[in-house]
């Protein structure tokens, strides 16, 4: 249990995925602009490396490994999360119509957002048991969730500030970030 | 003849640089730019993989049906990186170390499938190998100005090698994540200083152009020549008020 706590302390917030492992950097410029679309993203993010992080782990150590292709994960993991937010955008679709108009437009663009095939890739290098992967995944997506909420909570506070004009646009969007990156360094004493 | 493939590396350095213009692949370049070596290794790694796969790509884009094209470049894609996985494991094992799991991450990279879908999907094989070297040049020489910019001032060195006196204090901060933040953001900025200036005197040029050729600007100028080759920059300018003005 303890071991568990300490992934997700771990991947959640001292080596937060976006501003320190620096995956998941398109969305998380792209798509910070306001709180409510932020939140929806993250969302939609938590729920897709969930399941990925779960069905990627399982493939590997029941698929993968008897058979000895270990060296196929790239490729497989890709095809799996390609083909898993398809199939989890028509399932919504037809299961959980409000989700899915809360989600919906942000799924698409889950399969290129690097951070699910990061974190499944990292679950095999660390060699994490489907438990622990899925508990790894969630504290990713969590702290995908928690930076860009943040980030998009700072854009709308600076939106009419003075800048510089050449720091308008994305400059400014990569200062902020700079910045949230020191100040999540602040949890790196939390273990 | 020689042009067409010229014009694509060109296209792919300066005019459309993935990593400046275009802001693809933003993942490795933020992390792997940790030193100037890291970024060339991570560079060309991208290059092969984005040469080849267009190659195949470009050969097979007949052969594909429309409706899985996406799952087949990512198949094709992916089959490149685990090769090169592979061979750098095995030759360059210190760079592999060091790039760690942003190399099978080259997969998800949005440049390689956006030059599949966009470039290599429509045109012929040497054009679009011709095209993956731009793209892939482009892409190498912007991690390695980051890397560059970051490692000299976080470490005093260059490739490695010693360049800042031994009084110099290394900011540490540049090789850490918020470093890899502030110095793209600042080439960014500078990059937009240079475009806002590019803007006002784009109206200089296409002024000389109507001039030179005594009436409908670059296309009957006499010299058109020259101005599409040598004279990169204000040729750019003019393509780029052009496209303001559309």
């Amino acid at each position: 249990m303890k071991e568990l706590l300490l992934i997700a302390i771990g991947s959640a917030l001292v080596n937060n995925v976006v501003l320190s492992q620096f995956l998941g950097i398109c969305p998380f410029l792209g798509v910070s602009k306001n709180v409510k679309t932020a939140a929806g993203m993250g969302g939609a993010v938590v729920f897709v490396i969930t399941i990925a992080s779960f069905v990627a782990s399982v493939i590997y150590k029941f698929i993968l490994v008897p058979t000895g292709f270990e060296y196929l994960q790239t490729i497989v993991f890709i095809l799996v999360i390609a083909a898993l937010v398809q199939f989890v955008e028509m399932f919504l679709k037809k299961a959980m119509p409000p989700l899915y108009n809360a989600l919906g437009v942000y799924l698409p663009l889950i399969t290129t957002n690097c951070a699910v095939l990061g974190v499944a890739l990292t679950n095999v290098q660390k060699s994490y048991g489907i438990l622990e992967s899925v508990v790894n995944g969630i504290a990713v997506a969590v702290g995908f969730l928690v930076a860009i909420v943040l980030m998009a909570g700072i854009r709308e506070k600076t939106e009419h500030n003075d800048i510089p004009k050449a720091f308008q646009g994305t400059p400014i969007v990569l200062v902020t970030a700079g910045l949230m990156a020191i100040a999540f360094f602040g949890f790196s004493g939390l273990i | 003849m020689v042009n067409k493939y010229m014009e694509r590396l060109y296209n792919g350095l300066v005019k459309e640089n993935p990593t400046f213009v275009l802001m693809l692949g933003m993942c490795p370049t933020l992390a792997v730019t940790t030193s100037a070596i890291n970024g060339v290794g991570m560079g060309l790694s991208t290059t092969v993989v984005l040469v080849l796969s267009n190659m195949l790509i470009s050969m097979l884009r007949k052969i594909i049906p429309n409706s899985v094209r996406v799952p087949a470049f990512i198949v094709v894609v992916a089959s490149f990186v685990t090769i090169v996985q592979f061979l750098m494991e095995g030759f360059v094992p210190s760079l592999y170390d060091s790039l760690g799991i942003y190399i099978p991450l080259i997969v998800v990279n949005c440049i390689i499938l956006g030059r599949a879908e966009s470039y290599a999907s429509k045109n012929p094989v040497v054009l679009s190998i011709m095209d993956g070297i731009g793209m892939g040049l482009g892409f190498t020489v912007g991690l390695t100005a980051i890397g560059f910019v970051r490692e000299l001032i976080g470490a005093g060195t260059v490739f490695g090698f010693r360049v800042m006196p031994e009084a110099y204090e290394p900011l540490t901060i540049f090789i850490l994540a918020p470093g890899a933040f502030f110095v793209l953001a600042a080439l960014t900025a500078l990059q937009n200083v240079f475009k806002n200036r590019a803007k006002t005197k784009g109206a200089a040029v296409n002024g000389a152009g109507a001039e030179c050729a005594g009436g409908t600007g670059c296309e009957a100028c006499a010299s058109r020549e020259t101005c599409g080759g040598k004279m990169v920059f204000s040729g750019m300018t003019e393509q780029e008020k052009g496209g303001e003005a559309k």
